[in-house]
């Protein structure tokens, strides 16, 4: 007895020792800076991500729109930034993304080797505090955003031809196929609520393909998908008159402006169709719409570091995602993958940010209090 | 049309296409026979190879590795008895009793030729199907997907053994245990005791490795011997596998059939499809006595139909850009990533791609099933290995997959609890895949309820789909009570000649009645909508957990609901005590936290071979280094998370 114990404790402890060992080489190879703003910035040489990886956090189930997106990058990062870092796409989905991004607030050192890519569904539960978030957006700074779009579209069945029509619909009891009250679908539904539609929504639905389908079956009338979505599998439906488009959210243009969706230029947005129907585009039932809109569409991708990340780091990667833009393959496939819209570095991206990510707390409030006497919901 | 096939089968074969499909065949093999890991592994090792390529070649190998996971998924589960694949888990039941009994490469066998012709019979329906499919998956709306949970919960009654009073609690505690988390009606959360880790609900994986694996690991460690115990292996055994599907084709043939349509319901999901082929299997046979006890149709049913589920899946993936299963939403992502846009533009522009697609995929899976079954023999000698060689490696392997789930530490405690809760279940003769089918269909029964219920409020059940679910769950139900599937037949037959002490049922069953109160007082803080589902399925339990105290504190030793595996069991069967096994796994885990997962599986193996298995101290010494050496390589090529500890 005694003696197997000496064995097995021998044993293990040379085990260890391999084990450790090959750790700390294996780790000695990736020399990690300190991560203390300022005294390491000299140290941050034009090769800084040479024999380095980057975990991209994803908080978002493999196969989905923000897996999708990271993937895609992922291989012309490493191409384009200097040193050519691998990119280890991580998913960490859960809690409607809130999971993976409080993985990221727990452990991300301000080193650009952990970077965290967001979605709208991410800002959503952030700015109405949901008690589970652990992330804070003032905490970080945009690498990357991208920005994105939505289209609402009804049936043919309604007996409205376009937008202008709105107005015959205001009194028909519509239903709508939602993934919950405080996902993405916060914003057509309270877009549908400020034109003064009535519609009830009907929550369970997983993911926007799901709304999609049942609004194909018949079961809704009315339904939005976001921009690439749509143009794979509505137009074909609006070209064969199954389906008629209403409206789109929109875009912001660079001084952050809502505009028709340069996708879409033969839409109108949703404020054009707001103001049709005898309202202003202002008070706090616009701006709260305003705000959601663009934490929601407008900042639908955010891909984010530490605000001590060092400038240098952030230029590097900037610079290498620049380069990836001018591609040629990334320019022919990127299309396809991601849709029409550009991501964009530098001051762009750090507008979208801001446009995404700081409501003030009145237009906060004012959500809250819908999302209370909508649904009964408590936040 | 035929040219158009024709076209697409030579492309595939050309010598710049075919090895692409070959290599994504022998990546989904090997990711598919470790479980819990899947297609997603799978396109992460991928993607990097993906971007050089051109779209058919892509597509291949996507296909070829999508395919194949569910065939090589069928190894563990048959010689293991660890599911390998969401879609396996019914194929444990009777391949793993096969295995015991020395027929492992008899099931493996058959198993492979069954997902071979079921793989096969789903690209051929692809085929004529897929053009006019649209209309008919779009017939499907919620009331007919809330009936079709219903029809697979009528399964439930084949499968819930000889007592349907602990087989009903049993479904009902799956449903319970499955609604936990957000309601889909409301999005508010239940049963979730602040803690995080449970909003999300317990994914299945764990649930299935906890529910049959463990308990299966368990039994063996106490009982010392290999996995087929004093069997000897059957020489040729595979060839009778085959031969046995031969014999049973128009079964295999069904099972095929319902694998391809559940398959190509979206919103069905793949878990369900292999409960329903051997709940069919079973309400089908005329014998029925050697179910769960090792009867070949029950390896041939779910297996031929978890292969022709994928060709189904398809469908809805390529036409509406809806996943129709988990590996689908993989594919769908990769589809996205070489520039191919799923929608109705698959069977106009792109038809030549579909086609392409689906012959990958018969292609794929004639070269998975061969690959496969060339191994059988060899690999089936895996179940003469004394169990505590084995042991080591099998516990590694189901937390590594455990924790793959949502690599948190809690994936370990949760496989831990869930696993307790399958050896009681086992041991007192619950039915463990009347809870599994429970789990599985809550959510869905749930939202596809609520739905409907909405959409169409009662008018739904005039719906002519709805309709014909309905006759054909009345008739399952029927068939099912004709005879059910127990796997402790023998052992009941001798405990009636045994007075069996109460108190440990006793116990079991009083810890499930107090889960069902906790519950249902949890249910009643919840709104209406979030709260009504599982006060329902609360409510219907109540007169069941009656029953069976009413059984107890009688004492009717000849009723079936009193079983004890353990006081039956022959005098010397197990070795050590039942918490044994729970010790050193729980151990395990707490020093995970502490150290990390890596240096405790060190210690783990060190310790198991020295003091359980009493080996040398150098094959200790190799037996570790290759646990450690097979661990660190595969998450380092998938790049995997392991279990990190505080320090």
């Amino acid at each position: 007895m005694k003696n197997k114990l000496i064995q097995s404790l021998l044993l293990s402890l040379v085990f260890f020792l391999m084990y450790f060992g090959y750790e700390a080489y294996s780790n000695a190879e990736h020399t990690e800076i300190t991560g203390d703003n300022g005294q390491s910035i000299e140290s941050i040489t034009a090769d800084y991500f040479k024999d380095k990886n980057i975990q991209w956090v994803i908080p978002f189930k493999e196969g989905g729109g923000g897996d999708t997106w990271a993937r895609f990058n992922a291989p012309y990062f490493t191409d384009n930034i200097a040193g050519n870092p691998v990119i280890l796409v991580t998913n960490i989905p859960g809690g409607g993304s809130i999971k993976g991004a409080n993985f990221f607030a727990d452990n991300v050192k301000p080193d650009g080797l952990m970077i965290l890519g967001t979605s709208g569904t991410t800002q959503m539960p952030y700015l109405l505090d949901d008690p589970r978030v652990r992330y804070d957006y003032d905490n970080y700074k945009p690498i990357m955003a991208y920005p994105t779009g939505g289209v609402v579209y009804t049936s043919p069945t309604l007996g409205i031809k376009d937008a202008s029509e709105i107005k015959k619909l205001l009194d028909t009891p519509l239903k709508y196929a939602s993934q919950g009250p405080t996902s993405l679908d916060i914003v057509p539904m309270f877009s549908f609520d400020l034109l003064g539609m009535d519609v009830q929504a009907v929550f369970g639905f997983r993911g926007r393909g799901a709304g999609r389908l049942a609004f194909e079956r018949g079961e809704v009338l009315i339904d939005y998908q976001t921009s690439s979505a749509y143009l794979k599998n509505v137009v074909p439906l609006v070209e064969s008159g199954e389906a008629i488009p209403l409206f789109s959210f929109g875009a912001l243009d660079s001084n952050g402006n809502l505009i028709r969706d340069p996708s879409f230029p033969d839409l109108p947005h949703f404020g054009e169709v707001y103001q049709e129907l005898g309202y202003d585009l202002q008070g706090i039932e616009w701006d709260t719409w305003f705000a959601f809109m663009s934490a929601g569409f407008g900042g639908m991708k955010l891909l984010l570091t530490p605000k001590e990340t060092p400038d240098e780091i952030v230029r590097q990667l900037q610079a290498g995602i620049e380069k990836m833009k001018l591609d040629e393959k990334y320019k022919k496939t990127k299309v396809k993958a991601l849709g029409l819209y550009e991501q964009v570095t530098g001051p762009a991206a750090s507008k979208i940010f801001d446009l995404a990510t700081k409501v003030d707390k009145e237009e906060k409030e004012y959500m809250k209090e819908w999302l209370r006497t909508k649904f009964d919901l408590n936040l | 049309m035929l040219e158009l096939v024709l076209q697409a089968f030579q492309t595939l074969f050309s010598p710049e296409h075919f090895p692409f499909l070959m290599m994504g065949v022998l990546l989904g093999l090997v990711i598919g026979v470790f479980p819990g890991l899947g297609g997603i592994a799978g396109l992460s090792l991928l993607l990097p190879f993906i971007y050089g390529m051109d779209e058919v070649s892509a597509l291949a190998t996507l296909v070829g590795l999508v395919a194949v996971i569910p065939t090589s998924a069928t190894f563990t589960s048959v010689l293991m008895g660890i599911p390998g694949s969401s879609s396996s888990q019914a194929t444990v039941l009777d391949g793993f009793a096969l295995a015991k009994k020395g027929e492992a490469s008899r099931a493996l066998a058959a198993a492979f030729t069954s997902s071979l012709f079921g793989g096969l019979f789903g690209a051929l329906i692809l085929t004529f199907f897929v053009q006019i499919a649209r209309p008919m998956i779009l017939l499907f709306g919620s009331a007919e997907l809330f009936m079709l949970a219903i029809f697979g919960l009528s399964m439930v009654g084949s499968l819930s053994g000889k007592s349907i009073t602990k087989g009903v609690i049993a479904c009902g505690l799956g449903l319970v245990v499955g609604s936990i988390g957000a309601a889909p009606a409301t999005g508010e959360y239940r049963m979730v005791f602040g803690i995080d880790y449970l909003y999300d609900g317990i994914p299945l994986v764990i649930i299935a490795l906890s529910i049959f694996a463990f308990p299966e690991i368990s039994e063996l460690f106490r009982k010392d011997s290999a996995i087929a115990e004093g069997a000897k292996l059957s020489k040729g055994g595979w060839m009778n596998g085959i031969k046995d599907v031969i014999k049973n084709k128009w079964l295999a043939l069904r099972c095929s059939g319902i694998g391809t349509i559940v398959g190509a319901i979206p919103g069905m999901g793949g878990s369900v499809v292999d409960w329903i082929a051997y709940g069919h299997v079973v309400q089908s046979s005329k014998d029925k006595s050697k179910f769960g006890k090792g009867d070949i149709r029950g390896v041939i049913a779910p297996e031929s139909a978890n292969n022709a589920k994928e060709g189904g899946a398809l469908m809805p993936t390529l036409l509406f850009g809806i996943p129709g299963s988990g590996s689908m939403a993989v594919f769908l992502g990769g589809m996205v990533l070489i520039g191919i846009e799923a929608g109705p533009s698959m069977v106009t522009k792109n038809i030549d791609l579909t086609y392409t697609i689906i012959w990958s995929l018969a292609v794929a899976n004639v070269l998975g099933a061969g690959l496969s079954l060339f191994l059988a023999g060899p690999i089936s000698q895996l179940t003469k290995i004394k169990f505590s060689l084995l042991a080591p490696f099998m516990i590694m392997v189901i937390s590594f997959a455990a924790f793959q789930a949502t690599k948190d530490i809690l994936d370990l405690w949760v496989l831990l609890v869930f696993g307790i809760l399958g050896i009681f279940m086992k041991r007192f003769g619950w039915s463990r895949p009347a809870f599994l089918i429970g789990f599985v269909l809550a959510t869905q029964a749930e939202s596809y309820l609520n739905m409907s219920v909405q959409f169409y409020s009662w008018k739904m059940f005039m719906r002519p789909g709805v309709i014909i679910i309905s006759i054909l769950t009345l008739i399952s139900i029927y068939y099912s009570r004709k005879g059910a599937v127990d796997e402790n037949e023998e052992l009941i037959a001798k405990g009636l000649k045994k007075q069996l002490k109460l108190q440990p049922q006793i116990i079991f069953a009083a810890v499930i009645a107090c889960f069902t109160i906790l519950a249902m007082w949890d249910s009643l803080q919840q709104s209406f909508l979030g709260g009504v589902f599982p006060i329902i399925i609360l409510a219907a339990m109540i007169p069941f957990l009656i029953a069976l105290f009413y059984v107890y504190l009688k004492n009717k030793q000849e009723r079936p609901e009193i079983f004890d595996a353990e006081q039956v069991a022959a005098a010397g069967t197990f070795k050590s005590p039942w918490y044994e096994p729970i010790l050193w796994i729980g151990g395990l885990y707490i020093v995970s936290m502490i150290i990390g997962f890596v240096p405790s599986i060190i210690l783990f193996f060190v310790f198991f071979f020295t003091f359980k298995a009493e080996t040398s101290w150098l094959k200790t010494a190799i037996l570790t280094a290759a646990g450690v050496i097979l661990l660190m390589t595969f998450s380092h090529f998938l790049n995997l998370e392991l279990p990190k500890g505080l320090i």
